[in-house]
């Protein structure tokens, strides 16, 4: 029983150049079956992409319906379930994006900023933490591992009345301070276990000899880990693009005047005004908000996919 | 594999780690501990700290302006007569009762439809997995509440049936389900983490049950569901603790007030409302330590319940 895994590469195995795609597995797969079967394998194979091709097109309907109706005129909305465009209508993007104080572009500055303080503070915190638990012995490790892991699934409900309280009281709120400071300390354990769990399979002779030749620590971290853990930073810079660009509860409670508004908070500053009036324009600039994550999602997809399957975060 | 196994063999190796850490006592502490220096400040000053804080909060009462009064256990008294807090603890409980198993179970049939060398998998995983991206976005909030609004995607479809659909957002018994329903959507990253399970089952356990005459579900009862369980476990535990902090969606869906009658009014709406809207910073403490007590009770149940249906390889 004991050699089933062995047989196999575990997914947690993220040796250097795993990501590449060497251990196939559908291939084995597809072989099981002997010629006589084909025939109803075929119909079988027909049948699953039949099932997963009306799924998946009831998932992305919705998806695909807001964005042909930020294309349409507001008085059509709501009565086209279809997808056809009869001819497209720009406005509701140009009217979008002027609708609120500042122009939406503001709003995207804003998310931006918070996007890339919150990449660089996980990309820097959580790699040196990672390093000291992957390769580091120290008094107290599996303790401060433990306390790392349980920090994972706190809700972040019992400790946002104190930080609020703590950062008000600093003179943070209405800046993104509070919500890029905490990724400088590598509150989002996640990544932290994630790198952890990479560091641990890159092989330690080169560490070791990194040491002989007289490396110390920072020079081992910055020279050998660094660069063979890039697979992990994708990953971690990729979720937190994602999450923090996502992020409506931390903004809501921090940013309150309209000129610091982030991308989902200028959102829902948007529905209060305008409330069922102007669903086109609405519409539109959902798209544009969401348009990010998309192009992310697009380009990251290997990462997202190894990352979500290894630790599940999404 | 993940932080969950990781924790409950943490627990397992106790015995052996304090001998390890004999052995290296001291040895590399400095660096470590240099290297831990911000996850360190970020434990103790935004998670600990703020903690203590809380827990101290929840006795006291506080709104910001006057300094803390303690006033012992009168939070937490008031919450056992709240009946909007009963009501809010109803809403979620439903939500996580219903949605979880819900949601895993229709990733786990994805997954399984997606196993076994299917064409196009790739694309298909992606289809299915896009919604999970954006679903804790304001933007697909905001498309939810029109597809489920009385003129919106769903009644249109509908009235083409000659189905006069109800205002399934502004009806208190249909709110609810409709929030379920968007995270029952966002089903894509639990189907990956299965996906991922599938692949780690040998070929050769089905391979020997056909050749003894077993059946399709012979098969899954007998293998792939002992051999999927600490995946399906894993899923279980991180979709249950994220699912009783949900906020975006109930906020945005129901314009921040978890209507209509409070039928969409989350546990943690409510505890911002406390908090944030009326500054009621004592009792919303109180409610997430609550919360938390919640959280860990669950997954407690949940670890001590999986002895009995989680099967280990090794």
């Amino acid at each position: 029983m004991t050699t089933k895994l062995e047989t196999l590469p575990a997914p947690d195995k993220k040796t250097p150049g795993a990501g590449k795609p060497t251990n196939r597995k559908p291939k084995v797969r597809e072989s099981r079956g002997t010629l006589a079967f084909s025939r109803t394998q075929r119909s079988k194979a027909l049948m699953k992409h039949a099932i997963l091709i009306v799924a998946g097109g009831l998932m992305i309907y919705p998806l695909l319906w807001m964005v042909v109706s930020s294309l349409r005129p507001n008085e059509l909305i709501f009565r086209e379930p279809g997808l056809w465009l009869n001819s497209l209508e720009m406005g509701n993007y140009t009217d979008g994006w002027s609708a609120l104080t500042h122009p939406f572009g503001h709003y995207m500055l804003n998310s931006a900023i918070v996007v890339l303080g919150s990449i660089l503070g996980n990309l820097i915190s959580c790699s040196m933490a990672a390093y000291a638990f992957a390769r580091l012995q120290f008094t107290g490790k599996k303790l401060f591992f433990g306390i790392m892991l349980l920090t994972i699934m706190l809700p972040f409900h019992v400790i946002i009345v104190p930080q609020y309280i703590l950062f008000s009281q600093i003179g943070w709120v209405n800046t993104f301070w509070p919500l890029i400071v905490p990724k400088l300390l590598a509150t989002d354990a996640f990544f932290v276990f994630l790198m952890v769990q990479f560091i641990r399979g890159i092989p330690k002779e080169l560490d070791e000899a990194a040491r002989i030749d007289g490396a110390g620590h920072p020079r081992i971290f910055l020279r050998v880990i660094l660069p063979l853990m890039v697979p992990a930073l994708a990953t971690t810079t990729i979720f937190t693009f994602i999450w923090t660009w996502n992020d409506f509860f931390g903004a809501l409670i921090y940013l309150t005047d309209p000129d610091m508004f982030t991308v989902p908070v200028a959102l829902r500053a948007f529905v209060d005004s305008q409330s069922a009036t102007s669903w086109g324009s609405l519409f539109a600039m959902s798209i544009v908000s969401l348009l990010p994550v998309f192009l992310v999602f697009l380009f990251g997809q290997r990462f997202l996919i190894k990352g979500i399957a290894t630790t599940g975060i999404k | 594999m993940s932080a969950i196994s990781e924790l409950s063999s943490i627990s397992r190796r106790k015995g052996k780690a304090t001998a390890e850490e004999k052995k290296a006592n001291g040895r590399d502490n400095k660096a470590a501990y240099i290297f831990l220096l911000p996850w360190l400040v970020g434990l103790v000053a935004i998670t600990i700290g703020p903690m203590l804080m809380s827990l101290y909060l929840s006795f006291t009462d506080y709104n910001l302006l006057q300094p803390p009064e303690w006033t012992g256990l009168d939070n937490f008294t008031r919450m056992l007569s709240d009946a909007r807090l009963h009501n809010s603890l109803r809403v979620t409980f439903t939500y996580v009762f219903v949605g979880v198993p819900l949601q895993l179970a229709v990733a786990l049939l994805i997954a399984l439809v997606l196993d076994k060398g299917l064409r196009g998998l790739p694309f298909y995983r992606s289809v299915f997995y896009l919604p999970s991206l954006l679903g804790g976005s304001v933007a697909v909030a905001i498309l939810w509440k029109q597809i489920f609004g009385t003129t919106g995607l769903v009644n249109q479809v509908l009235a083409m049936f000659g189905v006069q659909g109800p205002g399934w957002i502004s009806d208190p018994s249909t709110a609810l389900g409709s929030i379920i329903l968007l995270h029952v959507w966002t089903f894509g990253a639990p189907m990956i983490i299965f996906l991922a399970g599938l692949r780690q089952i040998p070929v050769m356990y089905y391979e020997a049950a056909k050749v003894d005459g077993a059946s399709t579900l012979q098969q899954f009862r007998r293998i792939t569901m002992p051999m999927l369980s600490p995946i399906i476990f894993f899923n279980l535990v991180l979709q249950i603790i994220g699912s009783f902090q949900s906020f975006t969606q109930a906020f945005i869906v129901s314009g921040g007030n978890g209507g209509p009658s409070d039928s969409t009014m989350f546990f943690t709406l409510y505890l911002y409302q406390k908090g944030f809207g009326q500054f009621d910073m004592g009792y919303a403490s109180a409610m997430a330590w609550f919360l938390l007590v919640i959280i860990g009770v669950f997954t407690a149940i949940n670890f001590i319940a999986s002895k009995y249906w989680v099967f280990y390889d090794d």
